[in-house]
C-alpha cells in the first residue's frame, strides 16, 4: 500500500499545534509496518506523532474502516479526541495478520530531530488492545532502523 | 406460491445454510466452556476496586481488566516488555490459566460470519440469515397447511420418508432457528447500515484531570461503588502519565476515573439502542446465556438434515413427468387427461392411462391441470386424475386449475370423470378431487362416470375404474399399473396352519422364509439379494398372482426380527390371488415384495391399545401382540365363526396371555350358540372401553369393510358420553383402520 499525501494536508494539521512557519520545507517519509502472524481478524492501527512526553500532536494514518472501533486505539483516541477532522483523508483498510503496510507522507523537516516520536496504537477484535504498540523517536539516525513492537507489530521502520 | 417461496431459496442456500448451521452449533459451545472455566463470586461480594487491587498485586504491569459475558475475568498486562493475558480468579487475583483465544474457534467464527471472505462474505452470510427467516416463516405456514391447522402442529404427523423427517425435525427446531436467523439478520443489517446502528463512541476524554499523585487503584471511590458483576472493562492509565485516566465500562455506561481523586468523570449511560444491540448479540451467541446457546446449537444441527431432505423432496417433485412422445395436440385430441400431482405419483397412473387409451385408438392429450386450455375443440372425454394436498388444497400441478376453469369454455358434448388419489387414513380423503368434480359439474359439463377415489395407490382399484371407463367409452381396454414397481424376493413357504374349513371360511396362516437365503449374520453384508427387506407387523406383502395381474396386498403378521414372514389369508370365492396362496404347499415359492405401511402401528408409550379385528384381520394384530415385549396394556377383540373351527392363532394367543404380552382377550363367534359379532362384545364391554379411551387408549381396527363400519358405529355409540368421537380420535392418530 502506497499513499502519498499532499504536503498541505498534514503540514497544515501540524502547524496549528507547533506554530510552524507555513513555508517550511517538506520531506517524503515512508513508514513500513509489518504485523506478526497472530490468529485473528485484521488489525486496526493508528500512527500518530507525539511529543517527548507522549502527548498527541497529529495523526499520520489510521488503518481500519469502522470508526466505532477507534476507541480501542486508546492513546490516539484520547489525543485526537476522535475528532473526525483530525484523521479526515488519512484512513485506509485494516491490516491483516502477517501483512505489511507501507505509507508515504510528506512531513515537515522541522519535525525531525526535534524530540518528536512516532507511536502506533493497535487493536484486534476480540483480542487485546495495545496502546503504544510501538513508540520510536523521529530522528535522522533512526531512519531505516527496524524496531519490534510489543503487541501485534513485528517490525516498524521509517525511511526519511 | 408459498411452496416456491420455501423451496427455491432453500435450494439455492442449502449448502451455505448448512455451513452456517454447523459452525453455529460449534460456536454455541464457547459460552458453556467459558462459563465452566470462570470463577464467579456471589453477587455484591467483590467490587471492581477490590478486584483491581488484587490483580495489580499479582500483575504490576496490568493494562486492562475485562470481564467476559460468561463471567470470566481476563487481565491484559506487560511483564518485562512482553505482553501477556491471563484468566484470573477474582477472589484472589491469582492466575487461573493463561488466556489464549482458541485459534480453532476464531477460525470457525470467521467461517460462520463471513465464509472467510471478509465484508463480501459477511454480506452473503447476512443474506443467508435473511433467507433462513423466510424459510422458517414459510415453513411454519406450510406445516400448518399440511397438518391442517395450528393445533394439529402439536399432534403426531402422518406420512413417511423424507417428508416426514423434514416436517418432524422442522417442528422441533423451527423456533430456535427463527431466533438465530432473526438476530443474525438484525446484526448484519445493522452492520451494513440497513438498520440504524447505535452510536457507541462513548464520552469524550476529559480535558481536565486533577493531575495529582496517583493513589492505589483499590482505593478509588468510583471503582469501589461498582460491583464486579457489572464490570465490562477497566483500562488502566498509561504508566507515569499523570494526565491519563482509568477508562471504565460497565453494564450501564462508560466513564473515566481520575487516578488521584478517584472521581468519576464524564460518565455517559449506555444508550437504549446499544443495550438492545447487546441483547440481540446475546440471543444470537448465547454469551451470558449458555443454556440458550445450547438450545440454539441443537436446533442448528437439524439444518444439514433439513437441507438434504428438502432437496430430496424437491427433486422428487421436480423429476420431469416425462410425457410420452405421442401426446396429441390440444386442437386434435378427442380425449383429454389432466393431472394434479404433488410428488409425481399420480403421473404414473396418468401415463398408463395415456398409453392404454392411445393403444385403444384414441387421440389423447395429457397435461398438468395447471395447463387447462380455454377449450378442447375435438374432445369428447375429459379425465381428471388428481391427488390432494393437506386438507383439501390443490397439489403442485393443479394450483392454478380452479382459476383457469373460470375462463374454460367446455363444449356441452364434453363428458368428464374425476379420479382422486389419496389416503383414507387422512381426514377429508381426496377432498380436492371432490372439489374439482363439483366445479366441473357446476360448469355445466356432464359426468361420464361418478368420481372414484383410489386409496393409497391401490393398483386393483385403478384397474376396476379402468373397466368401468372402458364400458363408458365403448372400447375394450384394460388398465394395469402398479406405481411402485417393486423389487421382489422369492419366498418359500415353510409352514402353514389351516382353519375354518368346516365353517366355509377357509383361512390359513402362511409362514415364509426367503428362498435360498444364506444362514448367518454375514449374509446381509455379502449381498442384499436373498436377505429379508426390513419390515414390521402391519406392513404389507405384495404378491403377484400367477397370471401377471397387478399385485394384491396382505397385512404382515410378523416383523423382520422374527426371522419369518407371516401372513394370514382367507380364501375368497373365485379369489385369484388368495386361491393361489391357499393352494401353496410347504416348499413352494412365490414372488413378493414389501410395502411399508407406517400409519398402521400401535403408538409407542404406555397408553392402553385396543386391537379389534375379525377373520383374517387378526394377522397384523397378532404381530403387534407378539412384539409387545414391553408388556404395555393391550386388549384384543376378535370375531370369528366358530371356536372349534376358525379360532385363528388360538395357541399363540394363549401363550401371549400367559406371559402378559396380551392383557385381555375377548372373542365373538357368529356361528356358535351366542351368535355374536365383535361389535356386540365391544358394546358389552362399553364401560371398560370408554374408560380406556378416556385414559388415552389407541384403537386399531383390521378386517373387512363391513366389519369396520359396524365397529366404527359401535365405538361411536360407546364414546357418546365422552366429549369425543371417532373422527377426533382419528385426527389424533388414535383410531387407525386397515381395511380391505
Amino acid at each position: 500500500m502506497k499513499k502519498t499525501l499532499l504536503a498541505m494536508g498534514l503540514a497544515f494539521g501540524l502547524t496549528t499545534a507547533l506554530t510552524m512557519p507555513a513555508f517550511a520545507q517538506a520531506r517524503e517519509v515512508t513508514f513500513t509496518t509489518e504485523l506478526r502472524n497472530y490468529a485473528g481478524d485484521g488489525a486496526y492501527l493508528a500512527l500518530y506523532l507525539a511529543d517527548a512526553n507522549g502527548r498527541y500532536q497529529g495523526t499520520l494514518w489510521v488503518a481500519g474502516g469502522k470508526s466505532k472501533y477507534y476507541k480501542h486505539l486508546s492513546g490516539w483516541a484520547r489525543g485526537s479526541g476522535l475528532n473526525a477532522a483530525e484523521y479526515d483523508g488519512l484512513t485506509g483498510a485494516s491490516l491483516a495478520s502477517g501483512r505489511t503496510m507501507k505509507i508515504t507522507l510528506n512531513l515537515d523537516d522541522a519535525l525531525i530531530d526535534s524530540g518528536y516520536e512516532i507511536r502506533i496504537d493497535t487493536a484486534v477484535e476480540d483480542m487485546r488492545d495495545h496502546r503504544a504498540d510501538i513508540a520510536v523517536p523521529l530522528t535522522s539516525e533512526g531512519s531505516g532502523q527496524p524496531q519490534a513492537g510489543r503487541g501485534y507489530i513485528q517490525s516498524f521502520q521509517y525511511d526519511l | 406460491m408459498l411452496r416456491q417461496l420455501h423451496g427455491l431459496p432453500g435450494l439455492l442456500a442449502a449448502l451455505m445454510l448448512a455451513v452456517l448451521a454447523i459452525t453455529g452449533a460449534i460456536l454455541a459451545l464457547a459460552p458453556v466452556m467459558d462459563r465452566a472455566a470462570a470463577v464467579i463470586p456471589a453477587d455484591g461480594e467483590v467490587s471492581v476496586a477490590e478486584l483491581a487491587g488484587r490483580v495489580v498485586n499479582h500483575y504490576p504491569g496490568t493494562e486492562q481488566i475485562v470481564r467476559g459475558a460468561s463471567g470470566e475475568v481476563i487481565v491484559y498486562y506487560y511483564r518485562d516488555g512482553q505482553p501477556g493475558a491471563d484468566l484470573v480468579n477474582p477472589m484472589t487475583g491469582d492466575r487461573v490459566a493463561p488466556y489464549e483465544p482458541s485459534p480453532f474457534f476464531i477460525w470457525v467464527k470467521d467461517l460462520h460470519r463471513s465464509f472467510l471472505l471478509d465484508d463480501a462474505g459477511r454480506m452473503l452470510a447476512g443474506t443467508i440469515a435473511a433467507v433462513m427467516v423466510l424459510l422458517c416463516i414459510s415453513g411454519i405456514l406450510l406445516l400448518v397447511r399440511r397438518s391442517g391447522g395450528w393445533k394439529a402442529l402439536l399432534k403426531p404427523f402422518t406420512g413417511s420418508g423424507g417428508k416426514r423427517i423434514h416436517a418432524e425435525l422442522a417442528r422441533f427446531a423451527v423456533l430456535g432457528l427463527l431466533l438465530s436467523a432473526l438476530t443474525g439478520s438484525y446484526m448484519s443489517a445493522q452492520r451494513f447500515g440497513l438498520l440504524p446502528e447505535p452510536v457507541e463512541t462513548g464520552p469524550a476524554f476529559p480535558a481536565e484531570v486533577s493531575g495529582g499523585q496517583p493513589v492505589p487503584v483499590a482505593t478509588l471511590s468510583a471503582l469501589m461503588s461498582v460491583e464486579l458483576g457489572d464490570l465490562r472493562e477497566l483500562v488502566f492509565p498509561y504508566p507515569d502519565d499523570p494526565q491519563d485516566v482509568y477508562s471504565l465500562t460497565t453494564r450501564e455506561g462508560t466513564g473515566f476515573v481520575d487516578q488521584a481523586t478517584g472521581e468519576l468523570l464524564k460518565y455517559q449511560p449506555r444508550s437504549e439502542g446499544s443495550a438492545l444491540k447487546q441483547w440481540v448479540v446475546s440471543l444470537h451467541t448465547g454469551e451470558g446465556l449458555w443454556w440458550l446457546g445450547l438450545i440454539l446449537g441443537a436446533a442448528a444441527l437439524t439444518v444439514p438434515v433439513l437441507a438434504v431432505t428438502g432437496i430430496c423432496i424437491w427433486w422428487q417433485r421436480r423429476r420431469s413427468p416425462g410425457l410420452r412422445p405421442n401426446n396429441a395436440d390440444v386442437a386434435q385430441a378427442d380425449t383429454i387427461i389432466l393431472v394434479g400431482s404433488e410428488g409425481n405419483t399420480t403421473w404414473g397412473f396418468a401415463r398408463e392411462l395415456h398409453a392404454t387409451l392411445n393403444k385403444a385408438g384414441f387421440q389423447v392429450h395429457c397435461s398438468e391441470m395447471n395447463a387447462l386450455a380455454d377449450q378442447y375443440p375435438q374432445a369428447s372425454t375429459l379425465l381428471v386424475l388428481t391427488s390432494t394436498y393437506g386438507d383439501g388444497d390443490a397439489p403442485a400441478s393443479a394450483q392454478r386449475f380452479m382459476a383457469r376453469l373460470e375462463g374454460f369454455e367446455g363444449e356441452k358434448t364434453l363428458k368428464y370423470a374425476v379420479l382422486g388419489f389419496g389416503d383414507r387414513q387422512f381426514p377429508n380423503f381426496c377432498q380436492f378431487a371432490l372439489y374439482v368434480d363439483a366445479a366441473l359439474d357446476k360448469k355445466g359439463l356432464a359426468r361420464l362416470h361418478p368420481i372414484e377415489r383410489i386409496n393409497r395407490c391401490n393398483a386393483s382399484q385403478f384397474s376396476e375404474w379402468g373397466e368401468r371407463l372402458s364400458e363408458h367409452m365403448g372400447v375394450p381396454f384394460m388398465l394395469t399399473y402398479d406405481p411402485l414397481p417393486p423389487a421382489t424376493v422369492t419366498l418359500e413357504l415353510v409352514e402353514r396352519a389351516d382353519y375354518g374349513l368346516a365353517v366355509q371360511a377357509p383361512t390359513s396362516i402362511l409362514r415364509f422364509k426367503v428362498a435360498g437365503a444364506r444362514q448367518g449374520w454375514w449374509s446381509r453384508f455379502l449381498s442384499r439379494k436373498g436377505a429379508f427387506p426390513l419390515f414390521e407387523a402391519g406392513d404389507l406383502l405384495g404378491v403377484m398372482p400367477p397370471n401377471g395381474e397387478a399385485a394384491r396386498f396382505y397385512s404382515l403378521a410378523s416383523s423382520a426380527s422374527d426371522g419369518i414372514l407371516e401372513i394370514c389369508v382367507r380364501k375368497q370365492t373365485d379369489g385369484l390371488c388368495s386361491g393361489y396362496l391357499y393352494g401353496l404347499k410347504p416348499g413352494d415359492c412365490i414372488n413378493g415384495f414389501i410395502r411399508h405401511n407406517p400409519e398402521f402401528r400401535p403408538a409407542v408409550g404406555s397408553h392402553p391399545i385396543i386391537l379389534i379385528g375379525a377373520g383374517a384381520g387378526i394377522g397384523p394384530l397378532a404381530g403387534f401382540i407378539r412384539r409387545n415385549t414391553a408388556r404395555n396394556p393391550m386388549y384384543l377383540y376378535w370375531g370369528g365363526r366358530n371356536a372349534q373351527s376358525d379360532f385363528l392363532y388360538q395357541p399363540e394367543l394363549g401363550s401371549y396371555l400367559n406371559d402378559h404380552r396380551l392383557t385381555g382377550l375377548n372373542t365373538a363367534f357368529s356361528q356358535s350358540d351366542e351368535h355374536a359379532y365383535v361389535q356386540d362384545k365391544l358394546r358389552q364391554d362399553q364401560v371398560a372401553v370408554r374408560r380406556m379411551v378416556d385414559a388415552g387408549a389407541q384403537i386399531l381396527v383390521c378386517g373387512g369393510r363391513d366389519m369396520a363400519v359396524g365397529v366404527r358405529q359401535a365405538i361411536e355409540d360407546i364414546l357418546k358420553p365422552l366429549s369425543t368421537d371417532v373422527e377426533s380420535l382419528r385426527a389424533e392418530g388414535r383410531y387407525l383402520e386397515d381395511v380391505y
